[in-house]
């Protein structure tokens, strides 16, 4: 266990640096989500009726941004190499990476929502609406983007490639955050339907990422 | 012939020769046949003569999923059993599932437009089937970033195989995505129980697109084998002019 | 064969769908020489296969 941890460890402590990808998603996720009214009109009733779809697009695009970095820099200086030869098994490896990769990454854009909310002029309920489907969703996103992460590790320029080939798997990750959000703000629907089987993906992602990107590693470093 | 010799490609080229002939006849004629059924089919109660779109659009979407089926029969022969001809059957079937694909979405885009008045509604169907089109380019555009043929075709497999598992689960969630922002039931796509005088024709249809495919396929196949000939032998070349 | 108010979308299915599938048909076709065209030009060099069969053999 003390092998994963310290993988765990070490990982975020390389993305907490400067230029290390944790805080630039949070930047990203603010850049987008100011630019949204810029498109859609300064329409306040209409960014808050948007306000959960345009907070989720932001944090998906973002988690999309950094997803790039959670095997390339391994890749680039051979620790990768060390991590696929190690005694850990692979998939433990690879869900410590993809763990730490969402505490650093993923936990700052839950804890910017508040911040966004007030932006887009969400009362309370929707805020935290919003959070806890982020809270709950993004450990989908980062653990389903895992399996791009590792297939496109050894192509030079793969980030287009790895969100091409991720975006199309979040799909019911993004329906199922904004209808939770919109059922706990307004919907006729409960809010406990969407939520759970929000959850109920990330349990998949959490099981099915780290062997398809085990695998992926494996067969891929040859 | 067993099984086993299906896996020496050498042996499953002159196989092709002597089956695509065949193959292509039997495609021809249930095409026909499907052809002048679907021509002399009756209108529908409510769509008219626009329910002749489904007998190519239906067809079109089966073979889309199927064929992502077969590609993730071969991801599992590539990653399981390494069978030889798995990369090639996998690498083959890509461009024409996508192929298909398409099809499905342009022919049900034009059936729906008669019957909803705009080229596209985010119907449940049509996006997931959207959805699937957009898996298949990415499978395609990873079979062409990665050189070495064998790494591409595990990296294609572990796609492939993800993606089949997330078709259901993105089936299922833009099925109540759907229902969700259209709670009044739009006329559906194919209708009811289908009647005897439609169901006749689409079955034939059906078989006809089956079988184009799996000629298409076969040849396409037969194209790999030979583009990794010429390759192990442009190797063989370049070394020799080395030594 | 009447096909009523919307022929024109019907005709226009069936002749994308034709007109795909007669591609799909024409690029196979097309790969299929030029691959056949390479490997002449490879044999014609004078590369042998491991087998020692022809390198157009199918």
């Amino acid at each position: 266990m003390t092998a994963l941890a310290a993988l765990i460890r070490r990982d975020i402590k390389i993305a907490l640096r400067v230029g290390g990808g944790a805080l630039i998603g949070v930047l990203f996720f603010l850049t987008v989500t100011v630019l949204m009214p810029f498109a859609i009109g300064p329409d306040l009733p209409l960014l808050t009726r948007l306000g959960p779809a345009i907070l989720w697009l932001g944090a998906l695009l973002a988690s999309l941004l950094t997803l790039d970095r959670l095997f390339t820099a391994d890749h680039e200086d051979g620790s990768l190499d060390l991590i696929v030869m190690g005694r850990t098994p692979l998939e433990l490896a690879c869900a410590a990476k993809a763990l730490a990769h969402w505490l650093a990454a993923g936990v700052p854009l839950i804890v910017a929502t508040p911040a966004l909310g007030l932006l887009l002029n969400l009362d309370v309920t929707a805020t935290s609406a919003v959070a806890l489907t982020l809270l709950v969703g993004t450990p989908a996103l980062t653990f389903t983007g895992m399996i791009g992460a590792a297939l496109a590790v050894t192509l030079h320029r793969g980030g287009l490639l790895l969100a091409v080939l991720v975006l199309p798997l979040s799909i019911p990750v993004l329906i199922f955050g904004v209808a939770a959000s919109q059922a706990a703000i307004s919907g006729p629907l409960p809010f406990g339907t969407p939520f759970s089987i929000l959850c109920a993906l990330s349990l998949v992602s959490l099981v099915v990422g780290p062997f398809a990107a085990a695998a992926s590693l494996r067969h891929g470093l040859d | 012939m067993t099984l086993i010799d299906l896996a020496n490609p050498t042996k499953f080229l002159s196989l092709t020769a002597r089956v695509l002939p065949w193959l292509a006849g039997a495609t021809t004629i249930l095409l026909l046949i499907g052809l002048y059924q679907a021509a002399t089919a009756p209108d529908d109660y409510q769509q008219g003569a626009t329910v002749k779109i489904m007998f190519i659009h239906v067809p079109n979407a089966w073979l889309s999923m199927f064929v992502w089926g077969v590609m993730s029969i071969a991801a599992l022969g590539t990653l399981v059993w390494r069978h030889p001809l798995a990369d090639v059957a996998a690498k083959a079937a890509a461009p024409i599932g996508a192929a298909f694909t398409f099809l499905a979405l342009v022919t049900g885009s034009l059936w729906g437009r008669p019957m909803w008045g705009t080229y596209w509604e985010w119907d449940a169907r049509l996006t997931s089937v959207l959805i699937l089109f957009l898996m298949y380019l990415g499978l395609m555009a990873l079979w062409r970033a990665v050189d070495d043929p064998s790494r591409a075709a595990r990296a294609a497999a572990v796609l492939t195989l993800v993606g089949a598992l997330n078709l259901p689960i993105i089936k299922f969630s833009v099925d109540w995505w759907n229902t969700l922002h259209q709670p009044a039931a739009v006329l559906r796509m194919g209708g009811t129980s289908l009647d005897k005088a439609f169901l006749i024709p689409l079955l034939v249809m059906a078989l006809g697109f089956s079988l184009l495919f799996v000629t298409l396929h076969i040849a396409a196949m037969r194209n790999e084998i030979l583009r990794r000939r010429v390759r192990s032998l442009q190797m063989m070349q370049a070394s020799q002019q080395a030594a | 064969m009447s096909l009523g108010p919307y022929a024109s979308f019907i005709v226009t299915s069936y002749a994308l769908v034709a007109a795909i599938v007669l591609m799909l048909i024409v690029w196979i076709a097309i790969d299929y020489r030029n691959q056949k065209e390479r490997l002449r030009e490879l044999e014609a060099s004078g590369v042998v296969r491991r087998s020692g069969r022809q390198a157009t053999e199918i």
